[in-house]
């Protein structure tokens, strides 16, 4: 029977990761730290998982040593954030197209400079095109859930593409929720063994890596793009499995308070939750305002994000990541291109909240619903505006 | 002597392999030294081999797909990972082993790398997989410079050697480091076995790397390669080349056998060092005192390496 406990989110994670009996764990515990790392080698010490732990020593190391235990056919798993998932990013390249599926928790933290361990979307905003399928988690509960999720899709034959669950870091990676920890044998009803395509294997050689000359470089990124969307299929069988073993579903993006909502916040993560309490007071008063939140990153879901912002006129996204230079934000601009020449479709606005573990508070969200509906009555100077700076 | 190697049976010319695991019909230049390394490790290692290949000239000529001179199983991921790509490869089939997912019959397991993958780019990752202990053997094919990108310097390219990023000039005369002694590096990591090989003595290169393959852990092997393209030497001339390096005492072929230095050529009638200079291109602009120094240094590191074996 599974049964709710109260425990630190990396430690759940962690869990999770041993009921869905992974394999093969090479991690590097710093840059910056979380429990998930320190847990799985204690399980693995205490022989409660039959896994090879490989204490590497890097980020980079990591990702090289999860791609050559996947090629081998072992279910893998390593955990990163910030400045380590950065140190990986050559690697993050190769397993999409090699079609290695291997999982990945990244509690999202902010880049340097100046060094920050806290949290926003920064780190893997970067890495947004490396080609794998990217979820965000809620809260603690959804980390493990979607963790489950991720290895039952990644490795689906039809799938065979990396996985990465994004958690808030310190958010929910370091805070202590209560959550419902499934049971192994539901665990293993959902994640049937690993049984990929091509492994590396005397019996049968093959070649993985290889050289892509010109004439056929395109249609490997082609045929990896199309892989990606099409996973989407999968994933959405792969939650309805989850929500009949489980009783939990999800979907690519949820709602709240949307109907007849003229003003919706768009949000990713844990700050989805003030969210909703700033939604509730601001119906309180009145104001037609929803939440949409993105859960599905990577295959992007355009269909579902349309039919859920329903008639709203106007978008106040939420972008956890300042790209320097840029237009406005990655979501935002994510948005702005999906609902471009749409008939009808809302006004976006995009606001860089929440920047290296700024708190973005119920009354943030309401002075951004307040500027959003401002703006859309007439064209903003700024694409986009950065919230909460500090004028003294 | 380490217990694994008490069953060792070295090749001779009568038990030579016929078999190739690495084709022929790749796209190396004529006359490359590195390729006719690798083929004779391929050989000493059988078809029960996993390859992990860095990025380099060997991956590149083997594996334009959609065609590939690999019999074994080989995986190329990038320029300075393949020790860390080994180690996961390693560490998946112990675990599926001892699952029963896959035969316990041992599987050798080959990071392979040129110079700048292994001492220079990659020299993080190859410590890291020797000092966590994983049962693989690393080759070096040690061509002395980035011959795959167009002959640029690398950390062993040696003393006076003209290179694209090493250009003599009025203000330089070629390569100004003494090479870095990369096989010392990784004998530092008390791993039980370290040679150097040169494809002019092939049945102790092979022997090497079979040694090394037999070992339990990690494992090393350095082998000289010459490049007729990067060098400015006859194709036709690469082992000739490959043996001068060794009379010359520039090369010394050794082991390291859990921390014993053993000579496996000791050269009691060392021949000049011009004689092996002169074959290529590369060091044909040096003056007489470069030329000196190199003598000295390369007798004196000799006399460092005896010392050592003596101990």
């Amino acid at each position: 029977m599974s049964k709710r406990v109260g425990v630190e989110v990396s430690i759940a994670v962690a869990d999770a990761v041993a009921l869905a009996r992974a394999e093969v764990i090479p991690a590097y515990p710093i840059t910056p730290q979380t429990h998930i790392v320190e847990h799985l080698s204690e399980i693995v010490a205490n022989g409660h998982l039959d896994a090879e732990f490989i204490p590497v020593e890097s980020e980079h190391a990591a990702m090289s040593c999860a791609c050559g235990s996947s090629a081998a056919g072992a279910r893998t798993f390593t955990a990163t954030s910030s400045q380590g998932l950065s140190l990986m990013s050559e690697i993050l390249y190769h397993p999409g197209p090699m079609r290695l599926p291997i999982v990945m928790v990244v509690a999202n933290r902010a880049l340097a400079a100046p060094i920050s361990i806290w949290n926003d979307h920064q780190d893997i905003m970067v890495q947004r095109d490396i080609g794998w399928i990217q979820t965000f988690a809620e809260n603690g509960q959804e980390a493990v859930d979607l963790l489950l999720h991720a290895f039952r899709v990644a490795e689906d034959r039809r799938v065979a593409l990396p996985f990465i669950v994004n958690i808030d870091g310190f958010t929910l990676s370091h805070v202590i929720e209560p959550i419902i920890m499934p049971d192994q044998e539901e665990v293993d009803r959902y994640i049937p063994p690993f049984k990929p395509h091509y492994k590396l294997d005397p019996r049968k050689p093959v070649s993985m890596g290889p050289v892509g000359i010109p004439e056929v470089y395109t249609e490997e990124r082609m045929a990896h793009n199309e892989a990606l969307k099409a996973s989407k299929r999968v994933i959405l069988q792969g939650w309805k499995e989850f929500a009949e073993i489980f009783g939990r579903q999800y979907n690519p993006v949820e709602v709240y308070r949307t109907e007849d909502a003229e003003t919706l916040l768009v949000t990713m993560g844990s700050i989805s939750e003030t969210a909703m309490t700033a939604v509730d007071e601001m119906r309180n008063a009145g104001k037609k305002v929803g939440l949409v939140r993105i859960r599905l990153w990577r295959p992007f879901p355009g269909p579902e994000f349309r039919k859920a912002i329903g008639k709203a006129k106007t978008l106040a996204v939420i972008d956890r990541c300042l790209p320097p230079g840029a237009v406005c934000g990655p979501v935002g601009a994510e948005l702005r291109s999906l609902l471009y020449r749409v008939p009808g479709a809302p006004k976006i606005f995009s606001f860089v909240a929440g920047l290296g573990g700024r708190d973005v508070t119920v009354d943030r969200f309401k002075e951004i619903v307040d500027k959003a509906e401002l703006y859309a009555k007439k064209r903003p100077v700024e694409l986009y505006e950065v919230i909460g700076v500090r004028e003294k | 002597m380490i217990p694994e190697l008490e069953k060792f049976v070295g090749f001779s010319a009568k038990n030579l392999p016929k078999d190739e695991p690495l084709a022929s019909g790749h796209r190396a230049c004529q006359g490359c030294g590195e390729v006719l390394a690798l083929r004779m490790v391929m050989k000493a290692l059988g078809r029960d081999v996993i390859v992990c290949n860095a990025t380099g000239c060997m991956e590149i000529v083997t594996s334009p797909f959609p065609q590939t001179a690999w019999n074994v199983p080989w995986i190329h991921i990038a320029f300075e990972n393949a020790a860390s790509v080994a180690s996961g490869v390693e560490a998946a089939r112990k675990v599926l082993a001892r699952k029963g997912k896959i035969p316990k019959k041992h599987v050798d397991i080959l990071a392979v790398g040129g110079d700048g993958a292994t001492g220079d780019i990659g020299l993080q990752w190859i410590s890291g997989a020797m000092e966590r202990g994983h049962d693989f053997l690393y080759v070096c094919l040690d061509n002395e410079a980035y011959m795959n990108t167009g002959v640029q310097r690398s950390g062993c390219t040696p003393y006076g050697a003209m290179t694209t990023t090493s250009p003599p000039g009025s203000q330089s005369f070629g390569q100004v480091t003494w090479k870095k002694n990369v096989p010392a590096i990784m004998a530092a990591h008390g791993i039980k076995y370290v040679a150097t090989a040169s494809p002019a003595y092939y049945l102790d290169l092979m022997n090497k790397v079979k040694k090394a393959a037999m070992v339990k852990g990690p494992a090393y092997v350095h082998i000289y390669s010459p490049c007729p393209t990067g060098w400015g030497s006859a194709g036709e001339r690469s082992i000739e080349i490959a043996r001068l390096v060794v009379e010359t005492k520039v090369f010394p072929l050794y082991e390291v056998i859990d921390g014993k230095y053993i000579m496996s050529r000791k050269i009691t009638k060392p021949k000049p060092v011009t004689e092996y200079l002169k074959t290529q291109r590369r060091f044909r602009h040096l003056k007489e005192e470069q030329i000196n120094y190199i003598q000295a240094r390369v007798d004196a590191e000799y006399e460092k390496l005896l010392k050592l074996s003596e101990m």
